[in-house]
């Protein structure tokens, strides 16, 4: 049997911020990791973005050397506490595992998780960074990509220094997921394991305003990542979207993760939200942004116009939701905000919605019903559509090649237009998982490493 | 940590201070702003960016104590720091030789037409200054700006300073005293910082004249980044993000009536403080 971590009593949990999942017991994590066959050709690494060599932590683990199991991970993931709590593993990993063919798949998540709250203690610190070179290298925004890029680079040696434009480094992790789903405190044991490897974190900048990147070559960086992450929100365009309690995901979710509105007014950022509330998507992000709105005491409907079978959002995660009492108001596609004389919401108008033939995204199409429209009794709108790439830094470098949809051009070695300059992550796929863009982060350092020596070459 | 060095009450509420911030003082240029959060609990808040030294590395911040976050923020003095500082935000002030351009500042918009006056009188403009607020006690920044104007008013509510009435009624009567007599001395371009309220009446009575006219708005801010979409107010019928896109927008096609309701946004919350 697939081993489940304990997770907070649903009635607690719901009145409170603090993490779901309580983790794996040690004899919960014994029995798990004795349940792996240790295949001799693991499929589960395939399906791991950075190759993490699973059996070998998992054996390590079942030998009850947490610390070594970390350090194992560490090899390849940089932010394992991070991962073993947000990474789609169903897909990825624990997909492939041999024993998924009868659905009781190693639960690798959790496992990983173990590792690295169990193993941190004389893990952070004790990764050898290769000899320092000198040779100083900019990543721009200190999100997963960045985060990656820049330890990998550290351990190969170089100077890196990056630069995050809020007040606090994590990108996604610290504004964007919650503390349900990942603890700001292990955010915070993240960065303090990617400073320790020589990593310098300096907030308050914003490439493009502050400095622009010919700055950052004249103060003699070799080399810049940019990182910059799918920061865009997208809005329906429908009417009354610019109503008082109208919030983008993203500002819902930066007012209560990274300013802890939460905690107003302990902490000083206000949110104002009323009682019954619409979170119009249903991937990820709709998700964490309906089950914030939940512990704040409102009843939270997430409006969809598909059924739950095509949600984008994680299945553990609309289970979650469920069980904390989110209702699905599915089959249903907003049509108009409605507002009150002082300009806040008073109603979400929708039409009711059937499936038809699938799209060219394979999803089965939404079709509208006719006369069916009818009014949300809610008073405040989260719009969870989606977020596209940051524009700003391709508006203020006119160099930087910018696709039509937004995202920065990259060439197969990820580098930009601009010579010596890199990206990857959602600014180059657009919104993906944190995984996907630590992946790309990881193959950022490699080129830019190969770059520099290639350049260093060419020199002599 | 960006550390205070001075610290001047300026009018009742309206604090000045000069802050250490090398680089962005070596960057920022008139009509960007910069994001500010006084202590880790704070808010982050946007402010204009008054004057600058490039030299000493400084920024001049001038504000109203008008909520919560101001008053914590006027509560530092020098030798205190603030924790975060973000900037230059926002796109600079379009800046160039039109002819003749009318500054209009309200309130603690005054120090924010500061920059631009100084910027447009360099650039070769005859600059008209027009500045009002309630009373005689509120007018910041006159001598200053007497100085750097080829014309200057003053109007107060009470007409305790200055010409009684309002900043629209100088403008007006600029208006029609040029027309009157000659069209050389007609301005090219209206520039105003201010309440919403008297933006909107600068805009609609510059409208009537046809007078190119330019607004800095402050909606309600979040990183200012152009990541929340916090700051969205609707420019000739486009959704725009005022921490990216503005601050500044072309003030006949702003819709003031619906940037004063986002305004209102989480008034409540705030006062609660
Ligand atoms: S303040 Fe967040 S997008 Fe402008």
């Amino acid at each position: 049997m697939r081993n489940k971590a304990k997770q907070q009593d649903i009635g607690e949990r719901i009145k409170n911020f603090s993490e779901v999942s309580c983790g794996y017991s040690n004899d919960q994590a014994r029995l798990e990791t004795e349940r792996c066959l240790l295949c001799k050709e693991p499929l589960c690494v395939k399906g791991c973005p950075v190759g993490i060599d699973i059996p070998s932590f998992i054996r390590l683990l079942r030998e009850n050397k947490p610390e070594e199991a970390l350090r194992k991970i560490k090899e390849k993931n940089n932010l394992p506490a991070v991962c073993g709590r947000v990474c789609p593993q169903e897909d990825q990993c624990e997909g492939r595992c041999i024993l998924n063919k009868k659905n009781i798949p190693i639960n690798i998540g959790a496992l990983e998780r173990y590792a690295s709250d169990y193993g941190k203690q004389s893990a952070v610190g004790s990764q050898q960074s290769a000899k320092k070179n000198n040779l100083k290298i900019a990543v721009v925004g200190s999100g997963p990509a960045g985060l990656t890029a820049a330890a990998d680079l550290a351990k190969m040696g170089f100077l890196v220094t990056l630069f995050e434009s809020l007040h606090s480094a994590g990108g996604v992790l610290s504004y964007g997921i919650p503390e349900f789903r990942l603890p700001k405190k292990i955010v915070a044991e993240e960065l303090g394991y990617i400073q320790g490897l020589g990593v310098e974190i300096k907030t308050d900048i914003l490439i493009g305003k502050t400095f622009s990147l010919n700055e950052l070559f004249e103060k003699g960086y070799r080399a810049v990542f940019l990182g910059l992450g799918a920061g865009l929100p997208q809005f329906l365009g429908i009417p009354g979207e610019n109503l008082d309690r109208v919030y983008s995901a993203n500002e819902f979710l930066t007012r209560i993760n990274l300013m802890k509105a939460y905690k107003f007014p302990e902490y000083k950022t206000p949110i104002n939200i009323g009682k019954k509330i619409a979170v119009i998507g249903a991937g990820n992000v709709a998700f964490d942004s309906a089950r914030c709105a939940l512990r704040l005491g409102c009843e939270v409907s997430i409006v969809y116009r598909r059924t739950e079978t095509e949600m984008p959002a994680r299945i553990e995660e609309i289970e979650n939701a469920q069980e904390e009492g989110v209702h699905l108001q599915l089959l249903t596609q907003p049509l108009r905000i409605l507002g009150d004389d002082k300009g806040f919401v008073r109603g979400l108008e929708c039409q009711k919605m059937k499936l038809g033939e699938p799209d060219a995204s394979g999803r089965k199409r939404p079709l509208p019903l006719k006369d069916s429209d009818f009014v949300l009794d809610v008073d405040t709108v989260i719009v969870a559509i989606g977020q596209t790439p940051n524009p700003l830094l391709g508006k203020a470098e006119s160099r930087i090649k910018v696709n039509p949809q937004g995202t920065i051009f990259v060439d197969e070695n990820l580098m930009t237009s601009i010579p010596g300059v890199f990206a990857g992550g959602d600014i180059v796929t657009g919104a993906d998982t944190v995984i996907a863009a630590m992946g790309a982060g990881k193959k950022a350092a490699l080129a830019i490493d190969n770059y520099l020596k290639n350049q260093v070459k060419s020199a002599s | 940590m960006f550390k205070i060095i001075e610290k001047t009450n300026l009018a009742p509420q309206i604090k000045k201070i000069v802050v250490e911030a090398g680089e962005i003082a070596r960057k920022a240029r008139p009509g960007q702003f910069v994001v500010i959060v006084s202590k880790e609990s704070s808010e982050r808040i946007p402010l204009t960016i008054a004057d600058l030294n490039p030299q000493e590395g400084t920024i001049t911040l001038i504000f109203q104590e008008i909520g919560f976050s101001t008053r914590e923020l006027g509560l530092l003095g020098p030798g205190d720091s603030i924790q975060h500082i973000l900037g230059p935000l926002g796109q600079p002030t379009d800046i160039e030789n039109f002819g003749t351009v009318i500054c209009v500042g309200g309130g603690v918009g005054i120090a924010e037409i500061y920059p631009v006056v100084k910027a447009m009188k360099k650039a070769g403009n005859r600059v008209l200054g027009i500045i009002g607020a309630r009373k005689e006690s509120l007018i910041i920044l006159k001598e200053e700006l007497r100085e750097l104007c080829d014309e200057f008013f003053i109007t107060t509510d009470d007409g305790s300073l200055g010409k009684k009435g309002l900043v629209t009624d100088i403008l007006q009567d600029l208006f029609t005293s040029v027309e009157k007599s000659t069209h050389t001395l007609y301005p090219n371009r209206v520039y105003a910082v201010g309440p919403v309220v008297m933006m909107q009446a600068v805009s609609n009575l510059t409208k009537m004249y046809n007078i190119k006219t330019i607004v800095s708005l402050n909606p309600i801010m979040v990183d200012a980044t152009g990541m929340c979409g916090s700051c969205r107010v609707s420019v000739g019928g486009k959704v725009v993000f005022g921490c990216v896109d503005g601050p500044e927008f072309d003030g006949h096609q702003v819709d003031f009536e619906e940037l004063k309701k986002r305004l209102n946004s989480f008034k409540e919350k705030e006062d609660s403080l």
